[in-house]
């Protein structure tokens, strides 16, 4: 960024995104919305335009551009199917990042190169049924075996990705007595015996994402695959998701500024008492709030990615967005199919879904009340 | 093999509109983007390199600012770019252009030129195929399939009013493609970083003026000028013969005909 400005590389990127987003996706959302499924065929041309390696070194495989690009290309998607939003968003900044930032040479060329070429979609799971925003309660477990190979064994709850994923980093305690500080992130693949992935389970929003409950029974995992040290893995992963929540912020600013288009091409057609609605002076001042809302949330955005792009100390920043651009794209959306009346309540007109993925935006990756958690800690109060 | 790509920025007359008072397309705030048979010129160029190897450059005289043109064909797997600009060569109508655009590429060196059909802001498909008659080299327009590809030769399929023709052409040649030719590929990000990594070389009057006609160039050297736009005046409204069989249709249209005094 320059000031405010985009670059010309980003903008260029940001047109990519634009048109394959129209071209290749929006026509397709609402039946994979029906269907609760992702197209396979869709996966493949987001990665031919090397969109699942963006933040990525051209040194593994990456397309070498960096985290304000990634947030582009979040919005771009998220426009359109906030479900393609979150399937990048796992694999691009809570997967790969693990192996980037504490991968030793042999395991980004091995493991990261392969996903952010392309090749191959990554997941991540923390989450269990007794761990959520409390991750410290994971209670999978890693135990050495006389060869000194893991045993990993657990359930991972609400693993995104995981019904198409080839590489999951999953966190198990290697030290019970220890807590979060007896926990480890491994690297672990789909076809590995002992991996089994239910199935998707059925949600309110971003249906066509694959979410699912994934199951670890005696899986051997080799020392290989230990991601930094014993014990590292809570900071692995609260590191992973602070990044993360960068992507969910750009995510829930093209959920809002998707539903808003929609509108105004609505409200510009529809006509009551003789006028477009878009005349009448309530439609025009719910419209500006809305959009004044979202170019905040979006400079909040790209002010966390600007920080994270320059190694400055982001977190508080991407939960701040992540906090703000939630909470507008939920608010936004509501007031989208209020504009639209009966016609925004059907599933024809797309702000129907807009309102029902966007609720997920304050809850997954932290909920708005862990973003104020750490936003209040990062204030020393 | 070495393959030179002609494109064109044009306006994207999907967004253009007309201001009905002066019959001129209002160009404020419409989106540049690349001429759409360009676009396909790029893919078939792109493909042809992977069939056969060898390079693709691509080139295009404008203002400096179809410098992002340029660049989107590099980040869609261009090899190299350049920028046929000068304050000189404004004004050029197609005759004129041909001339700069073939003076230029003569430079550059060439197996295969190819271009778009025509421009969607002109439509007028002359720039091709006078390039190719200013190097003197044979040419095939409304390509629609290259069918086989050789470092000397191509064997191409032309598209025709009622058929098509399978062309066996010599290198070097040109070709202008329709959009049958190929489906544009889309730009990689990684395409995208490399793009504004490389250098877009500018090839100016300076470099030229040594291979050029001087009174064939720009304005003065432009035997066509436009006279007028203007948008065509819309005849009547026609009629919708509804819920009619066949036979009813039949009959209605030429009882049309006959009260036209056409049959």
């Amino acid at each position: 960024m320059e000031g405010f400005k985009l670059t010309k590389t980003q903008l260029l990127a940001q047109e990519l995104f634009r048109n394959f987003a129209e071209t290749e996706i929006k026509p397709i959302a609402k039946d994979m919305d029906e269907a609760e499924e992702y197209s396979a065929e869709l996966l493949q041309k987001l990665q031919k335009c090397h969109m699942f390696g963006i933040p990525y070194s051209k040194e593994y495989g990456g397309a070498g551009a960096d985290v304000l690009t990634y947030t582009l290309a979040m919005e771009e998607c998220s426009k359109v199917d906030a479900s393609t939003g979150i399937t990048l968003s796992v694999h691009t900044s809570l997967c790969c990042p693990c192996i980037n930032e504490n991968g030793t040479e042999e395991q980004k060329q091995k493991f990261l190169r392969p996903l952010v070429s392309g090749e191959k979609i990554g997941c991540f799971g923390l989450t269990e049924a007794n761990a959520g925003t409390d991750a410290a309660g994971v209670q999978t477990t890693a135990d050495k075996d006389a060869d000194g190979n893991y045993i990993i064994n657990g359930q991972k709850m609400f693993t995104t990705n995981s019904g198409f994923a080839d590489t999951f980093i999953v966190f198990a305690l290697t030290d019970k007595s220890k807590g979060p500080k007896g926990m480890s992130a491994f690297i672990i693949d789909k076809d590995m015996p002992g991996v089994s992935v239910s199935p998707n389970i059925e949600r309110m929003g971003i249906r066509a994402a694959s979410n699912c409950a994934v199951t670890y029974e005696n899986v051997v995992v080799s020392p290989d695959r230990l991601l930094g040290k014993e014990g590292g893995g809570y900071k692995i992963a609260m590191t992973a998701l602070g990044g993360g929540r960068i992507g969910i912020g750009a995510q829930s600013v093209g959920i809002a500024q998707g539903a808003i288009n929609e509108t105004i091409k609505y409200v510009k057609e529809r006509k009551q008492g003789g006028k477009p609605i878009s005349k009448y002076q309530n439609t025009q001042f719910k419209i500006a709030e809305m959009q004044t809302k979202v170019d905040a949330a979006r400079l909040m955005v790209w002010r966390a990615a600007n920080a994270k792009d320059n190694h400055e100390n982001y977190a508080p920043l991407a939960a701040m967005c992540k906090l703000f651009a939630s909470e507008v794209a939920n608010e936004v959306t509501r007031m989208c199919v209020q504009l639209m009346g009966g016609y925004g309540y059907c599933r024809e007109y797309p702000v129907e879904r807009a309102m029902r993925d966007a609720k997920i935006t304050e809850i997954y990756e932290g909920t708005s009340e862990a973003m104020k958690m750490i936003i209040s800690g990062s204030m020393k109060l | 093999m070495k393959i030179v790509v002609c494109i064109k920025q044009v306006p994207d007359t999907v967004e253009v509109k007309i201001d009905p008072k002066t019959g001129t397309l209002i160009r404020d705030g419409v989106p540049s983007i690349i001429n759409p048979d360009d676009k396909t010129g790029i893919e078939a160029a792109l493909e042809l390199k992977e069939r056969v190897g060898g390079t693709v450059t691509v080139i295009s005289m404008g203002p400096p600012q179809a410098d992002v043109a340029l660049r989107e064909a590099l980040a869609m797997g261009c090899d190299e770019a350049y920028l046929v600009s000068a304050r000189e060569f404004g004004g050029s109508d197609t005759y004129a252009t041909s001339g700069i655009l073939a003076a230029a590429i003569k430079t550059l060196g060439y197996d295969v030129i190819i271009t778009g059909r025509q421009a969607i802001d002109g439509d007028t498909a002359q720039v091709g195929p006078q390039i190719g008659e200013k190097l003197a080299i044979p040419q095939v327009s409304y390509v629609e399939e290259i069918k086989e590809a050789a470092e000397d030769h191509l064997i191409v399929r032309r598209q025709f009013e009622d058929g098509y023709h399978i062309i066996k052409i010599k290198t070097p040649c040109l070709l202008t493609a329709i959009a049958e030719l190929a489906d544009a590929r889309y730009m990689t990000v990684s395409g995208i970083v490399d793009a504004y990594e490389k250098e877009i070389k500018v090839i100016g009057f300076e470099e030229l003026k040594d291979n050029l006609e001087l009174d064939m160039i720009g304005l003065k050297g432009s035997p066509t000028n436009v006279y007028q736009s203007f948008t065509k005046e819309v005849k009547g409204t026609g009629t919708v013969l509804k819920d009619a069989s066949a036979d009813e249709a039949v009959a209605a249209i030429i009882a049309k005909l006959e009260e036209k005094h056409i049959i």
